[in-house]
């Protein structure tokens, strides 16, 4: 069995809450205690049934404010398989939020009112799907109870989204016209919307390929820490423990350590007791060299013949999340994988508005802006490009007054 | 399944590894808080993975109310023993014998709540800037919204509004002196998938997480071990149940649930086919909707 995680984008205006609670509650993924506090709470729909947006209520803080602070996430599984579900508003003062939970996800469902179409919200959701590369989009066109289940109406919002899918550049695309709150075509297949052939919301869910994007990519291995016992029987052990962040690595492999250059061949890899021929994107080993370097913390072990860029000047995309805005005099941190080293953010070349998708050339960079950018690094990155390489090719960006994470970067290219 | 996709199993693991080395690389006294729970017991079996033949880069941290099961103390020492890592013991009764806490009185009288005041002093005393903990996501809607690094501020606190995102699998753990940082390297996994670990694993368990037989008190409509711990009175009747634990707390907040589950295959089709979440035995949950918020706000794990 495999995980598929995924983020779903819209606000609670688009019956959000409701289409997770009722992939919850019909795939039977609630327990008896938490099913009785649903049929307990006075929160009820116009209808007089449950309202299955409570379950995915979250802080006292939120259901006094009557709003979603932060990323949640829900856990489901069916005999299929197992289910991580990034909860993020949607609205645009939370930008932070759905960008840190697409950047974890493999697949995002948007959400469109039926009602209303493709609007505003639905570019800027596109857009930052796009941006942070993910390879699978299902597009639910919800409340089709509200609009008679008409074909017509379903016709025109898929049209309309495949301009915005061209335009922001996103390829994988599914649509299913659903009702979050009747149930229709989420877990099982709808009776009234007869014109659809296609397949229900989970199903699809359960059967889509996860598209690893990292698999193909060559291979990465950033070192997090080197174990050395030092006793008297192991005096001369030496193994250096990380992810294999993609691609994959195998005994004998020729192996070149960034930034330093050093090249040497892998001896053997280890998990525990056991000794695997091969490490892949995801795993967790301890890696011995034949030769001896000096390596440590921040270093990468790359595969010697497809090496990544190593630069200390590097063009990318920001996504600013701060309160204080971004200042190109201060210093700041940049961490890439388990590096972590001293930075500038010498240029910006240009905003976007996430909304319109026109670029903007107005200086201050706010929370939630976005935009590309000119970093200069301390010591050099040995990174890959982000449409490439995702899980080498994210950073973020640390202000050092505060230790809070700032920025998130996307890395694009090397400047020459 | 393709030859490169892991198995849900292996890439939780994987994931715990990873953070586990991360709080390794990125501070420079942590700890490992152990409760002598299966959460807990796992995360010991991942630093093992993580680490050896290395010793583990932290010493494991008990917070010790007084009123534990004696099969869980057992199970600790013996497990210490085995692994042969550094303990450290923060007693509840030394934070109640120094008058920084007072005792709870009446029937539904605990020393859970009383334990953040020792685990606070704990960690100051010996100025641990990590605490790596057991706590998963899937218990509790407060947990749900938690990061895997949660930092705290001087005073253990949590701040909901005040979270630092966390993007990709990009950890950070910078922070200012005097503030710690709560790690949490199986948030991802479910109570279940924990069983099917500890089974795949075959990983050894304190006896009171099997079916046995015990003199057992009902209250509020839960069944509650009886002890010398539980202030009882002539309403409380003890009768011989059929029982197990489904968590393993303190012995005045932990209730049991009647089962016949005698081996680990009894206790993962119990919990598949169960119809009651994990935290609802929790007698420490039941008293508001908002609970576990509250009490993390204040510095519990």
């Amino acid at each position: 069995m495999d995980i598929l995680k995924f983020i779903t984008a819209g606000s609670v205006d688009d019956g959000k809450s409701t289409l997770i609670g009722r992939l919850l509650y019909d795939s039977e993924s609630i327990l008896a205690d938490q099913l009785e506090a649903l049929h307990r709470s006075n929160r009820k729909n116009d209808d007089g049934s449950i309202d299955l947006a409570i379950l995915t209520d979250g802080l006292k803080a939120e259901r006094e404010q009557g709003i979603t602070i932060d990323v949640a996430y829900k856990y489901f599984q069916t005999e299929k398989r197992k289910f991580i579900i990034a909860d993020t508003p949607g609205h645009i003062q939370y930008t932070r939020n759905m960008v840190t939970g697409a950047s974890n996800a493999n697949l995002a469902i948007i959400l469109i009112d039926a009602r209303k179409g493709v609007i505003e919200q639905t570019t800027r959701h596109s857009f930052l799907i796009s941006l942070l590369g993910l390879p699978q989009v299902v597009v639910c066109i919800n409340k089709m109870d509200m609009v008679d289940y008409s074909e017509e109406v379903y016709n025109k919002i898929v049209a309309d989204y495949k301009v915005l899918a061209e335009k922001v550049g996103l390829e994988n695309v599914t649509y299913i016209p659903v009702s979050a709150l009747k149930g229709d075509n989420i877990v099982y297949p709808s009776v009234n919307i007869g014109w659809y052939k296609g397949e229900s919301l989970l199903h699809l869910l359960e059967t889509i390929e996860i598209k690893i994007d990292d698999s193909k990519a060559h291979a990465r291995f950033p070192v997090q820490w080197v174990v050395r016992p030092q006793t008297e029987e192991l005096h001369d052990y030496r193994g250096y423990a990380g992810r294999v962040s993609s691609g994959s690595f195998k005994v004998d492999d020729k192996v070149t350590v960034l930034p330093s250059g050093f090249n040497s061949t892998i001896e053997k890899i280890e998990l525990l007791d056991e000794e695997p021929e091969e490490a892949f994107a995801g795993m967790s080993v301890t890696i011995h060299l034949k030769d001896e370097i000096d390596i440590s913390r921040g270093d990468i072990l790359v595969n010697t013949h497809y090496q990544p860029e190593v630069s200390q000047q590097i063009e990318a995309d920001l996504c600013w999340m701060d309160t204080r805005v971004l200042d190109t005099t201060h210093t700041y941190f940049i961490q890439h994988n388990s590096k972590v080293t001293r930075c500038r953010i010498q240029e910006v070349l240009y905003k976007v508005n996430i909304n319109t998708l026109e670029k903007e050339y107005n200086e201050d960079f706010k929370l939630n802006d976005i935009g590309r950018i000119v970093i200069k690094t301390a010591e050099p990155l040995a990174f890959d490009l982000y449409q490439n390489n995702k899980a080498n090719g994210g950073a973020i960006i640390i202000d050092s007054r505060t230790n809070v994470t700032v920025g998130a970067l996307m890395l694009r290219a090397t400047v020459e | 399944m393709s030859k490169h996709q892991l198995d849900y199993l292996d890439e939780l693991e994987a994931e715990a590894i990873y953070i586990l080395r991360e709080v390794a690389g990125q501070f420079e006294k942590p700890a490992l808080l152990f409760s002598g729970g299966k959460d807990s017991i796992t995360l010991v079996r991942l630093a093992e993975k993580a680490f050896r033949p290395g010793k583990f880069p932290f010493p494991l941290v008990h917070i010790d109310t007084g009123h534990n099961f004696i099969e869980t103390i057992e199970y600790r020492d013996n497990m210490i023993k085995r692994i042969g890592e550094k303990l450290i013991v923060g007693h509840v009764q030394d934070s109640i014998d120094e008058g920084k806490v007072v005792e709870q009185k009446g029937k539904n009288a605990s020393r859970n709540a009383l334990q953040t005041v020792t685990l606070l002093d704990t960690i100051a005393k010996h100025q641990f800037d990590a605490c790596i903990g057991g706590a998963r996501r899937d218990e509790e809607k407060a947990r749900a919204k938690e990061r895997i690094f949660s930092v705290r501020d001087e005073f253990g606190q949590w701040d909901p509004k005040r979270q630092r995102p966390e993007l990709w699998n990009i950890f950070n753990g910078k922070i200012h002196k005097g503030e710690n940082v709560r790690v949490f390297p199986i948030s991802n996994w479910t109570e279940l998938d924990v069983w099917n670990y500890i089974r795949r694993e075959k990983i050894d368990l304190p006896s009171i997480y099997f079916a046995h037989e015990r003199d057992c008190i009902t209250r509020n409509g839960q069944l509650m071990a009886a002890s010398p711990f539980l202030n009882m009175d002539e309403d409380d009747i003890i009768t011989k149940q059929n029982v197990r634990f489904r968590t393993v707390g303190d012995m005045t907040c932990t209730a049991a649930v009647e089962s016949y589950a005698y081996h680990i295959d009894d206790i993962i089709d119990e919990i598949s086919a169960s119809k009651i979440s994990e935290r609802g035995a929790r007698m420490d949950d039941k008293v508001s909707e908002a609970a576990m918020e509250d009490r993390k706000k204040g510095g519990y794990f």
